[in-house]
């Protein structure tokens, strides 16, 4: 049995020496091969009479099953070691920068813009759209400001050369006429005309070019009309903007009385942040007011029955008071090292 | 309008502090722009008196002064400055003073004791003077505190006035508007009426009254023109940003600025007959104060006699009929012209006067007798002027009329959607000036004659809110009936196709709606685009039609950068030529989405070849835009290379175009190499369809290839047309997979290899019926088109 027991070792022994499957293969045919020293055990049963052939057999079948064990234990080693070896041979790089197409982005303006929109959409504004070539009755007349109005002085207009009266839009506010009358005539046979809610984001234009002019810039414009619309519903309204678009309840906003043909009454909007770069610093963001009854006569609506507020406001502005930018030119300078700052 | 504070508080006082008071103005709307102090702090300065003085021992320049600042022993001051004169009083800073930047200690100058400093303007930090000690005049009192005597503890307020409010265009009118918002009593100037001393006068004649419906004139004579204007009169004249020229001019001046009224003083003696108050006819030129020569246009408000026009009404005198130093017999006009009469007209002139300033706004039509009053008083006091009587021309029918305004306190409650009393409504409104009659819902409000902007309910209800103050109303949450917003499938919102093309490598860009002529012609073959009548520069001048000019723009800008990949896109208004005609139309103010690429197709990178964007690279992003039912086929446009370029259509509507732009226009702005570029109709880009559920497929589809070969100049849309049409029920679909030229082909050939799905709905396909099939498709190929199967 001291013999079993040996052999057992040496298998094993033989087996854990192997480097791979060849020199495994070798190693078992010393044990278990045709001329093995197990199978030459085997062999050797012959000659013992029954009673200790049967136990001599039983122990050495175990050794065989033994040496067995562990020659499949020291192949799977092997198997392993050569998967591994495999993996480590397949490494990437993976600090490698990943491969394809670049990205590209939306302007800054627009991505205010875009902001702009979800905010007042989720209290139920639409967003309305009008033309930019437009004719000097919806820019000013429409909206009280008739010829010679000295509040036509605060715009210098750009008109259109040979086709009288017609100009680019010095503000978004032209579009108020167009969707109250649209509007109007949509509800003309309703007993109680539905609110109006809307905003008119885009470009308008004045004479104007230097650090914070420019001759073309965004505007976006709101209005509210409906049966029960107040002041103090304008400032709920605005002071919430402000808040969800600089993302900070610690804002100081103020509404100052102010001028415009279009609102009566009519405010002028600042705002200051209480920290950061800007902090106390009363910025200006918007013009605003209760509708003129002229303006919501000219747009179809009952004034007697209807109030409304609108307010106006320079999407530039907003966007590089969001941003930090110093200098609105930027904007439409197109200068990719600028624009790639705003990609997601 | 820019004024002293100090001036203001000898109006209204109320107690406040300044920074109090700037603000309480800003938040009643007078928005407080500027506010900067007459002279900055400092201490210990007093009025001296030089005795004599002596040259200093051991240097030049210097001067060793005995100096008395009233504290009985002379002082020894050493001094540099230039014009010492025995006797002359100027500023003295003691020793202890503090002055802007430095303190005064009893110093040795060049071994010479000296205690305290002589000061200029310049070294108290009130003006850049800095060529000599700054003068005080003989009164002054010796030992007096600077600031006291000078009155420095004062600011220079600059307001921004909205035009509406031409009432404050004066010391008096802000007075009167603190005194209402404060409740603070104000001294509102009331001056004496001056005494009769002779009876020469000129005749005025209203010849167009709805203009100028109020003419005051007066007849001064021995009137002393080189008199000198009083100190305390210069400083605020100074402090109110208006240069103190001679007397007369002072006066009018500072009557216009303490109550609003704009006078004009002419010379008496240069006058012949009646003042005409008239509009100008063909033939009347004129020389104004400014050295302008003009023929006024029909229309213009003209002052004149006899001999001609004399002045432009409420705007600017004439330079004949001024008052100069010689002058010693006055005519002094204290005039109302109505605001349409003047509105623009001195801006047509390119310029703006201080009295049209506020004549187009508006002035108290019944302030002209109070001007006229206190102008007489200060000529009478300060040129020994003696005064005639007041001629007053009126037309009481085209004086402004300033009706009762209905006011219902609930509605002002509604509209601003806070309680407030009607009793503090209309306390507010009384204190404004206002006359307020009746009781209860209903209240008759009249403006005074100085308000010209209060016209309907909502101009009160403004009132009320600005005296109450914008400030203390609650914001409210505003409520509304809770219904949806519409979100249409069929709709993109543009938003998500900016986010598409951003994702697809372009970066979005905004450029101008104006633009050179040259890029229209360019790039849109357009030589009639919309004009701007005044443009701010020839670059800018005409409307685009295409975007396109603005990318390759936004381009040039980048490579001269250096830029090595541009890949840009823009969503924006275009502009057809006949804009101008039929403006307003959507038609023909479409928004379209463009983009373009140049440079290499990938950023550079590890492990990718590098090569050039290609138009194939960009069709298949206008395809991913547009969705599969675009077709492309080969079109001619003016920007593009006329065999790469392509018009898109969608449902058989063009609905863009694309390509490589053209070689010569890649050369004339100096491009390097060609950008593929794209212009859609926004429209197009955001239709969408609702995707519609087909019963999935019960066998398998089986997929056959073949190539096959053509002419070059079969495209292959046409082969794939063929093909399809031919293919029966049971051939699902026909895909391009590779294209050939070259060994094997024929020349001018080439070899188009395709992949057929082929199924049937009910049944597996029989191997004959597949060959069948193929075998139709490559019969119709040879039949149609001339193709033929490739071996």
């Amino acid at each position: 049995m001291d013999n079993l027991d040996q052999l057992l070792k040496d298998a094993q022994t033989a087996f854990a020496a192997a480097a791979d499957v060849n020199a495994l293969e070798q190693a078992k045919a010393v044990f278990l091969g045709k001329s093995g020293s197990l199978t030459e055990l085997l062999k050797g049963l012959g000659k013992l009479d029954p009673e200790a052939r049967k136990s001599a057999g039983a122990a050495i079948n175990r050794t065989k099953s033994a040496v067995e064990q562990a020659l499949e234990a020291r192949r799977e080693a092997l198997r392993n070691a050569q998967l591994e070896a495999q993996l480590a041979a397949e490494a990437l790089d993976v600090t490698l920068p990943g491969r394809g197409r670049g990205r590209g982005g939306l302007h800054p303006v627009v991505r205010t813009q875009e902001r702009f929109e979800t905010l007042f959409r989720s209290i139920g504004f639409e967003v309305a759209d009008g033309p930019e070539i437009e004719e000097d009755w919806f820019n000013f007349t429409a909206l009280n400001t008739p010829d010679n109005h000295p509040a036509r002085s605060m715009h210098d207009t750009f008109y259109i050369e040979g086709a009288k009266d017609v100009l680019l839009r010095t503000h978004t506010s032209p579009v108020q006429i167009r969707t109250m009358q649209a509007h109007a005539a949509r509800h003309r046979d309703a007993a109680t005309m539905p609110e109006l809610r809307i905003i008119a984001p885009g470009r308008v234009y004045r004479v104007d070019s230097d650090a914070t002019h420019s001759p073309m810039f965004h505007q976006v414009e709101g209005l509210w009309v409906g049966e029960d619309i107040s002041l103090a519903a304008l400032k709920g309204v605005i002071i919430d903007f402000l808040q969800r678009f600089f993302e900070t309840d610690a804002l100081q906003v103020r509404f100052r009385p102010s001028f415009f043909p279009f609102t009566e009454p009519s405010a002028e909007i600042d705002f200051a942040f209480m920290s950061g770069p800007n902090k106390g610093r009363w910025l200006e963001i918007a013009g605003c007011g209760m509708v003129h009854p002229n303006v919501l006569r000219n747009g179809g609506i009952d004034p007697a029955r209807y109030t409304g507020f609108a307010f106006g406001m320079g999407l530039d502005r907003l966007t590089m008071l969001r941003y930090g930018v110093n200098d609105l030119r930027l904007f439409f300078e197109n200068d990719l090292r600028f624009l790639a700052q705003f990609q997601d | 309008m820019q004024f002293s504070e100090s001036w203001l508080r000898a109006l209204c006082n109320p107690a406040m502090d300044s920074e109090a008071l700037c603000h309480l103005l800003t938040m009643a709307g007078l928005e407080v722009e500027e506010v900067e102090p007459v002279a900055p702090p400092f201490t210990g300065v007093v009025v001296a008196r030089i005795l004599s003085f002596e040259k200093h021992p051991d240097a030049d320049k210097l001067k060793v002064c005995r100096v008395d600042v009233g504290q009985g022993e002379p002082l020894q001051i050493v001094c540099g400055a230039p014009n010492v004169v025995a006797g002359m009083k100027a500023p003295c800073a003691i020793v202890g003073a503090r002055l802007p930047g430095f303190a005064i200690k009893a110093a040795r100058l060049r071994g010479v004791e000296s205690a305290g400093m002589m000061c200029s303007a310049d070294e108290l930090g009130m003006s850049q003077d800095h060529d000599g000690l700054l003068v005080l005049p003989d009164d002054a009192p010796v030992g007096a505190n600077l600031r006291e005597y000078l009155a420095l503890d004062d600011r220079k307020i600059t307001i921004k006035l909205t035009p509406n409010r031409a009432d404050c265009l004066s010391l008096v009118g802000v007075a009167r508007e603190l005194a209402a918002l404060t409740g603070t009593a104000a001294q509102l100037v009331e001056p004496r009426e001056v005494a009769v001393s002779h009876a020469q006068q000129r005749e005025v004649r209203l010849e167009s009254p709805e203009a100028c419906p109020r003419y005051l004139g007066r007849v001064f004579t021995n009137v002393n023109a080189r008199a000198s204007t009083p100190d305390w009169m210069k400083a605020r004249l100074e402090r109110c940003g208006v240069r103190a020229i001679s007397a007369v001019v002072d006066i009018t001046n500072y009557v216009m600025l303490e109550l609003g009224q704009p006078l004009h003083a002419f010379d008496d003696a240069r006058l012949q007959g009646p003042i005409r108050v008239r509009l100008a006819r063909a033939g009347d030129g004129i020389t104004l104060l400014n050295g302008q020569q003009l023929s006024p246009v029909a229309g213009t408000l003209l002052i004149s006699d006899d001999t001609g026009p004399l002045a432009l009404a409420g705007i600017m005198g004439g330079e004949h009929s001024g008052v100069t130093d010689d002058t010693t017999r006055v005519f002094l006009e204290s005039a109302f012209f109505a605001p349409d009469a003047i509105v623009g007209r001195a801006r047509e002139l390119g310029f703006s006067s201080d009295a049209s300033h506020r004549f187009e706004r508006g002035v108290d039509f019944e302030l002209a007798a109070r001007a006229m009053a206190r102008a007489s008083q200060l000529l009478v006091d300060i040129c020994g002027a003696a005064a005639g009587p007041v001629v007053e021309a009126v037309s009481s029918a085209h004086l402004p009329q300033r009706a009762g305004v209905d006011f219902r306190p609930a509605r002002a409650r509604k509209v601003l959607g806070f309680d407030v009393s009607d009793a503090v409504m209309r306390a507010s409104l009384e204190r404004l000036g206002m006359r307020v009659e009746g009781e209860g819902a209903a209240l008759r409000v009249t403006p005074p004659s100085y308000r010209f902007d209060i016209a309907i309910e909502e101009d009160l209800i403004e009132e009320v809110a600005r005296v109450y103050g914008y400030d203390n109303i609650e914001p409210l949450p505003p409520k509304a009936p809770v219904t949806m917003l519409p979100s249409t499938e069929t709709l993109r919102p543009v938003h998500r196709a900016r986010r598409q093309l951003a994702g697809l490598d372009y970066q979005e860009i905004i450029s101008y709606a104006f633009v050179e002529a040259a890029w229209e012609r360019d790039f849109a073959g357009n030589e009639n685009p919309v004009r701007l009548a005044n443009p701010i520069a020839s670059q800018m001048s005409v409307m685009r039609s295409t975007l396109l000019g603005g990318l390759v723009g936004a381009l040039n800008t980048n490579l001269r950068r250096r830029a090595n990949r541009v890949r840009l896109f823009e969503v924006g208004r275009c502009f057809a030529p006949d804009a101008a005609q039929a403006p307003v139309q959507a038609a023909s103010q479409p928004v379209r989405v463009a983009g373009l690429a140049w440079g290499l197709a990938e950023p550079e990178q590890w492990g990718l070849a590098s090569r050039k964007v290609d138009f194939f690279d960009v069709k298949r992003d206008v395809e991913l835009l547009l969705g599969r039912s675009a077709t492309f086929c080969a079109a001619k446009h003016p920007g593009l290379h006329p065999g790469r370029s392509a018009e898109i259509r969608r449902d058989g509507a063009l609905v863009g175009y694309m390509g490589e732009l053209h070689p010569a226009l890649v050369q004339r702005y100096d491009l390097g190499s060609a950008p593929v570029a794209f212009e859609l109709e926004l429209d197009a880009v955001l239709a969408a369809g609702v995707p519609a559920f087909a019963e999935l497929p019960r066998h398998p589809a089986v997929q056959r290839d073949l190539a096959i070969v053509v002419a070059n100049r079969v495209t292959a849309d046409e082969l794939l047309r063929v093909l399809r049409a031919a293919g029966g029920s049971v051939v699902r679909g026909i895909e391009l997979f590779d294209v050939y030229a070259g060994k094997g082909v024929a020349p001018e050939h080439k070899s188009i290899a395709l992949r057929a799905t082929l199924q049937h709905p009910d049944r597996t396909l029989e191997e004959a019926e597949i060959d069948n099939a193929m075998r139709a498709l490559v019969s119709a190929a040879e039949r149609e088109l001339g193709g033929q199967l490739r071996a």
